[in-house]
């Protein structure tokens, strides 16, 4: 069994994660960066359906790829909110955002909230957003580099982050945003390779049919209709039916729109359409990006589905042998009816656990507490495990976890550019300094990066608690800040500076306020969104003129005045309790995850009442909106003069 | 091929218009397609998936409940064909109005 000298699945591991590796460099040295525009846009001219492949990966992280559809599994519809608010944000891209924005024809999204505002306080903002979001986001893939690399190669936690964390420098370092792309190319094909062979077989096994979708409509090796069985299965067991969901429509409906139009209003998403030579390439790049997306969004619900099915039906009632826990035994050779060997190795890593309360020798899995036996079950283990539970070779399950990291890898090198240009090109070149050559302005994007990825391994390290808030965090903030402001700035000539520095501080602060709320209790929330403020605040002082100050701090007031409405109204109770929120006091039922709604509505309103009260955008602002909606020109990257 | 689109284009007339007027009606154009496609994104998401998904359900797509199936799955083949007619329907429309790169 054992190849020089490992066990197979360490060696089929080893092989794929070295080899795949060690393709991400040969591609970062070969498409190494020269100047700026390579290292910021890949020289704009990346092919759409690279282009669509590399945002892809840069979009499924570590949670797409490794927690989705064990999430799915476990909630059933609701977790239809991640299937459609993940993938429809693609639309509003492509739409609304991708062609416009790739026709301003600039580097990143705060050049262009900056020079539509024509203020560098708006500048700030956007960059202070992206900077936030992006940390945030960084430090959930570094840990998920981590715990791939010590639950599969048997090396410590810390020093796997280090490792993914090196890998991902050397080439962001060295190819910029081009090296990042096509090496993006290579990871998109490793990861949805890994995710479709396993689903592949498992929907064979389970329902006799190799196309998962169809599988998932269709019935089981028996005979009977998959889902229907499993609802009945589930709510034998006291189980709510898969097909049935717990949330309330109202905040389906608001997690499923703040998901979409935060996903279309994540600098590291869109930034990837400034790469493609042309407008029109954006549509069709935004078209394959989801094209490739789509391709795992289809099959996680179906692998959620045998998931959730193989679980119940080989777990359930089945002899457990204390022999086989002790690695005495082989699970194989226990008769029919035993727990089969995967449960046993999942144990081990603690992410499983059984405990015996009846003393039967059997497993009794089961809605009630009382009854319930399996007291520990971690839903991320599903896609690791599935390889396993289906019985595949070994050298899959060494191609899942090559997947993973592929996946963690890219979104990090992804989120890595957009920290390093909005050091080096927005707060450097924009702001600070505005001397800087071509030159200067690399090497501190490069040192950016370097610096961006100690902090990064740092976080993956000794993760700050708030990473579980990170999600809802992260498109909060982008529903409510950037999409606004971008949306308006391109089909809303009128819409002017107030306007968009009003609703971006007022999102902002609101959004922060509910989810801090919510997800961290009262007195962290405000320790960090005071700082938050605070450093805002510090340079908009240093930098905003005087009626930018003004707009800055009205926004702000703005939004901690909704949140004391919302509070005072008795509507969710937020001000008086200073533990953290709890359910029953949600605003109208929406969960934090959701909140970006109704942040986003509150901002819309706030910056188109704003700006219709103070003057319009001056006149060249006003023509530059007009040059921004026809594609014509796009090539040269800046607009010409305005003709006519 | 230009006369052939500028039939295409229905009641254009053979003077030249100004690139001002086809500059508006290739906005004017532009937002009536991008309406239209949200429309059938809000329908198959919020409206199939979420709203209507109770009455939806009661029909099945294969053997699976139908509002669920949209919100799983066929939300999302919508969303991936709805960007590629809306990339078709603008590259004509950038043609008949001369707004191509």
């Amino acid at each position: 069994m054992e190849i020089f000298g490992l066990s197979p699945t360490l060696f089929w591991t080893g092989f794929f994660v070295i080899s795949t590796f060690g393709a991400y460099i040969a591609i970062a040295v070969w498409a190494r960066a020269g100047t700026t525009n390579d290292f910021y846009v890949a020289g704009h001219d990346v092919h759409p359906v690279f282009n669509g492949m590399a945002t892809a990966a840069d979009w499924m992280s570590a949670a797409s790829y490794l927690s989705m559809a064990g999430l799915i599994a476990f909630s059933g519809y609701d977790g239809s909110v991640f299937l459609m608010g993940w993938t429809g944000g693609f639309v509003l891209l492509a739409l609304l955002l991708a062609p416009y924005l790739r026709k301003f024809g600039k580097f990143t999204v705060p050049d262009f909230i900056g020079d539509r505002y024509y203020s560098q306080t708006a500048r700030i903002v956007a960059v202070i957003c992206a900077l936030f979001v992006s940390f945030t986001y960084i430090a959930g893939q570094m840990r998920g580099t981590g715990i791939a690399f010590s639950n599969f190669l048997g090396v410590p936690i810390e020093l796997g982050v280090i490792i993914g964390a090196i890998i991902v420098l050397f080439y962001a370092v060295l190819g910029g945003m081009k090296g990042v792309t096509y090496t993006q190319v290579a990871q998109y094909c490793v990861l949805i390779f890994a995710f479709l062979v396993p689903a592949i077989f498992l929907s064979m096994q389970i329902t006799g049919m190799a196309i998962p979708q169809l599988g998932f409509i269709g019935t089981t090796t028996e005979g009977e209709p998959l889902l229907a069985r499993l609802d009945q299965t589930l709510m034998d067991l006291g189980f709510a039916a898969y097909t049935a969901g717990q949330k309330s429509t109202i905040d389906v409906f608001a997690i499923t729109l703040a998901l979409m139009v935060g996903t279309a209003g994540l600098p590291h998403v869109i930034i990837r359409f400034f790469t493609v030579p042309k407008a029109s390439d954006a549509r069709k790049s935004a078209g394959w990006a989801l094209v490739f997306i789509a391709a795992l969004y289809v099959t996680a619900p179906a692998v959620a589905v045998f998931a959730r099915a193989n679980f119940v039906e080989t777990v359930n009632e089945s002899e457990y042998s204390i022999d086989v826990r002790r690695g005495e035994a082989q699970a194989a050779d226990m008769g029919p009816d035993a727990t089969p060997q995967w449960f046993y190795n999942w144990e081990r890593t603690g992410l499983l656990e059984f405990t015996d309360r009846n003393n039967d020798g059997r497993i009794q899995y089961h809605a009630d507490p009382e009854i319930n036996e399996v007291t520990r079950l971690d839903q991320d283990i599903f896609v690791l495990a599935n390889p396993e539970i289906g019985g595949l070779p070994s050298w899959v399950i060494g191609l899942v976890v090559a997947g993973g990291l592929a996946a963690a890898l890219s979104t990090a090198a992804g989120l890595l550019m957009v920290i390093s240009s909005a050091v080096s090109h927005d707060l450097c070149k924009k702001v600070l300094f505005k001397g800087l050559s071509d030159g200067q302005e690399l090497l501190i994007a490069r040192l950016a990066a370097v610096g961006a990825v100690m902090v990064a391994i740092l976080a993956g390290i000794y993760p700050p608690g708030f990473v579980a808030a990170v999600v809802a965090f992260a498109f909060g903030l982008a529903a409510s800040s950037f999409f606004p402001a971008i949306f308006l700035g391109i089909f809303w000539k009128r819409m002017n500076k107030h306007g968009a520095i009003w609703g971006m501080s007022t999102g902002l602060l609101l959004t922060g306020a509910y989810i801090g709320h919510f997800k961290i209790g009262y007195s962290s929330m405000a320790l960090g969104i005071i700082a938050l403020i605070l450093a805002l605040s510090a340079l908009i002082l240093h930098i905003g003129t005087r009626e930018e100050r003004k707009s800055a701090f009205s926004g702000f007031i703005v939004g901690a005045g909704v949140f004391a409405v919302l509070g005072l109204a008795g509507l969710s109770g937020l001000l008086p309790s200073f533990a953290m929120g709890t359910e029953d006091q949600w605003f109208l039922t929406i969960s934090p995850e959701g909140f970006g709604t109704v942040g986003m509505l509150v901002s819309f309103i706030v910056s188109v009442s704003v700006s219709l009260a103070t003057k319009a955008p001056p006149q060249a602002v006003q023509d530059m909106v007009e040059e921004i909606r026809l594609p014509s020109g796009s090539h040269a990257g800046t607009t010409p003069a305005h003709a006519g | 091929m230009a006369s052939t689109d500028a039939e295409a284009a229905g009641a254009a007339p053979p003077v030249r218009r100004s690139r001002a007027e086809k500059n508006r009606k290739y906005w004017r154009d532009n937002l009536t397609v991008m309406v239209s496609l949200l429309a059938v994104w809000f329908a198959v998401s919020y409206g199939a998936g979420i709203l209507f998904r109770d009455f939806l359900d009661q029909f099945s797509v294969g053997t699976a409940p139908m509002g669920f199936w949209f919100a799983q799955q066929g939300s999302i083949f919508v969303f991936v064909a709805l960007i590629f007619v809306y990339h078709a329907l603008m590259t004509r429309i950038e043609r008949r109005y001369d707004a191509e790169e």
